[in-house]
């Protein structure tokens, strides 16, 4: 095992382990060491071929198919250089108000999260679509919205350049989103931090690292990795996880470090979501242009959020239910879908939390509440209501049965959609935004770090990703990331030396 | 054919696919073989105990249609075929749901991303995006 030394580690390089980077770069210039391990590959702008296999296959643990213990809703978390801002829409919300002072986290306040999250807004250069860039795909979404009573919102996104090409969820093929990867890792390995890639930690021991760096395999995607492959053992004087839900969580499950909080694993929350679509009469622009561009916020009020989306041929298939004629018909209508992604804003409840296997890999146990599948079906109908206030001419909607709904069925919609055809295993249910497990909080007895991210009984020890939310934030996580993390990276300066 | 199932079931597979996604019914030697590959590399990435639940659950839907119906898949018709794989898609038992999700979404997974295929369906994605479109 070949040794190494450092007085900084951050394990894990996404919208989290990418802005501690970013944050404690000038930490070089005074003489330290700073190193950045990240298990995925650093990809070569070539490599974003839009193809969904291929793109999937490379970017995502498990292909995206990442399945919970009992098998009902598969996890999208993404590997490289980046993490997971290499597969995001770019979409930018503040965290509401109303959750973080729901999480009451003791020394969190909403005022400080506002203020980082915008400061990251301006480096990432976030801003409004101009109309001539929406495509109809979203602007029927608005429309839809209006006429079935609901408000819909523009999102902003972290764009420089975009060129329309509708593949964000497969890494951007023109570099214009501006994640981590883009911004943040590329500051900090200016200002000298070192950031190596295909390095997979395996254990955290007292102020030491267990990893392994694997070679490039052949004909794979990215760059060698920066290192030679093989065992290492990194020596720290302060570790920061920014991992993400399941890379943070198992891996100190699997360190098996003593005295750490029984809170480690819980708390898992992910707004599980699916797909809706509603077929036009005539061709519609969906497969070119920003995908997310609008959302409809009904978290307070009923639970849920719906979102525009646009995915690919494979993705649509796997989350429409069923199969068949009526399933194969839908896709043959490609040209002429719009899209709906409902999410629902879960809580954290004790059934649901993260474990690993024998071999330390992340388990997922995950049970729907009746909350929670009240809220997707309450969104499925309002996505019904806007995909006929657009003028569709029938809906794909998984929690009804059958699922395909004409726009005569539009006056009878609380009945068609209802909570008994909610079946898991037959309804595809996704989720992307992986939280909790490392949470917040007062104290070892109710969570596992602090309000700066510090493990308690570990000052050595941080953590800095999304495993710290105490419960569901109901928006889109990663600038709510971005700043939890700021608040790591000011706690490591804060406690140095003098 | 495939290594995670048996030639001697190959038929059984392809009978299930066409009732899944029925284009498959008409899909070229060439598409068969891109849609058992893709299927094949997917599960090799699997554990082996999952690729042999796979496998075992295409036996019992084809011990299932010849208990209720007096044939196998590959020789039942198409409303019949259909109708079994409902039946286990709406069961009671979670396993059965999920093995009916999970095979047709490998299907799904090994007819949906050929470039053939998707352009036939007027998917056009383009890196170029609106330079291209309008």
């Amino acid at each position: 095992m070949k040794p190494e030394r450092c007085d900084v580690a951050i394990v894990g390089s996404g919208a989290g382990g990418g802005t501690v980077a970013q944050a404690l770069a000038p930490l070089v210039a005074q003489g330290k060491r700073v190193l950045v391990f990240e298990q995925g590959p650093r990809f070569l702008d070539a490599d974003f071929t839009g193809q969904e296999l291929d793109m999937a296959g490379a970017l995502y643990a498990e292909a995206g198919g990442f399945l919970t213990a009992d098998g009902s809703m598969t996890l999208a978390f993404g590997h490289g250089y980046g993490g997971s801002t290499i597969v995001y829409t770019g979409t930018s919300l503040i965290a509401p108000k109303r959750v973080i002072q729901s999480w009451n986290v003791p020394g969190l306040d909403h005022a400080d999260i506002e203020r980082r999250s915008r400061r990251y807004m301006a480096e990432n250069g976030v801003r409004l679509l101009p109309p001539n860039l929406i495509n109809d795909n979203n602007r029927l979404f608005v429309e839809g919205a209006a006429r079935a009573g609901f408000h819909a919102e523009q999102f902003p996104l972290n764009l420089r350049g975009c060129k329309g090409s509708s593949l964000c969820n497969l890494g951007c093929p023109n570099q214009a989103k501006q994640g981590t990867n883009r911004v943040q890792l590329p500051s900090a390995e200016r200002q000298g931090v070192e950031v190596i890639t295909r390095a997979r930690v395996l254990r955290v021991a007292e102020r030491r690292l267990h990893l392994v760096v694997s070679p490039r395999p052949a004909g794979g995607k990215g760059t060698d990795p920066e290192w030679a492959p093989g065992e290492y053992q990194v020596e720290a004087d302060t570790v920061i996880l920014a991992g993400g839900a399941l890379g943070t969580t198992p891996l100190l499950l699997r360190s098996e470090l003593s005295g750490l909080s029984h809170r480690l694993g819980a708390g898992f929350t992910c707004h599980p979501a699916h797909i809706l679509v509603g077929e036009h009469p005539r061709p519609i622009s969906n497969d070119v242009g920003h995908p997310k561009s609008f959302f409809v916020d009904r978290a307070a009020e009923d639970g849920y959020v719906l979102e525009t989306c646009m995915y690919f041929p494979f993705i649509t298939a796997k989350n429409m239910t069923g199969f068949g004629e009526p399933h194969s018909a839908f896709l043959r209508a490609f040209p002429r879908l719009q899209m709906i992604l409902v999410l629902a804003c879960d809580k954290a409840i004790p059934d649901n939390r993260i474990t690993v296997d024998r071999n330390g890999n992340p388990v997922v146990h995950y049970r729907f509440t009746d909350a929670v599948i009240e809220s997707m079906v309450r969104a499925t109908r309002a996505s019904a209501r806007i995909f006929f206030g657009a003028g569709a001419l029938r809906v794909h909607a998984p929690s009804a049965d059958p699922p395909r709904l004409e726009s005569t069925d539009a006056p009878n919609l609380d009945q068609r959609i209802h909570a008994r055809h909610f079946r898991t295993g037959t309804i595809s249910i996704s989720a992307a935004h992986l939280m909790g497990g490392c949470a917040m909080g007062r104290n070892a007895t109710d969570s596992v770090t602090d309000a700066w991210g510090r493990v308690h009984g570990r000052p050595w020890l941080r953590v800095a990703d999304a495993s710290l939310f105490p419960d569901s934030l109901e928006i889109n996580p990663y600038l709510s990331i971005m700043a939890l993390a700021d608040r790591v990276a000011e706690g490591v300066l804060g406690d140095l030396p003098q | 054919m495939a290594s995670f199932i048996s030639p001697a079931l190959a038929p059984t597979f392809r009978a299930l696919a066409a009732a899944f996604v029925p284009e498959t019914a008409h899909a070229t030697d060439e598409q068969w073989l891109v849609l058992e590959e893709t299927v094949a590399r997917a599960l090799a990435a699997r554990p082996v105990a999952l690729q042999k639940q796979i496998a075992l659950f295409v036996r019992v839907l084809d011990l299932s249609a010849r208990m209720r119906y007096g044939r196998g898949l590959t020789t039942l018709d198409p409303t019949r075929r259909t109708a079994l794989l409902e039946w286990f898609a709406r069961s009671p038992l979670l396993r059965f749901r999920r093995g009916i999700w999970g095979l047709r979404t490998l299907v799904m997974m090994g007819w949906y991303t050929q470039l053939g295929v998707i352009a036939a369906l007027g998917y056009r994605a383009d890196a170029r995006g609106w330079e291209v479109a309008r």
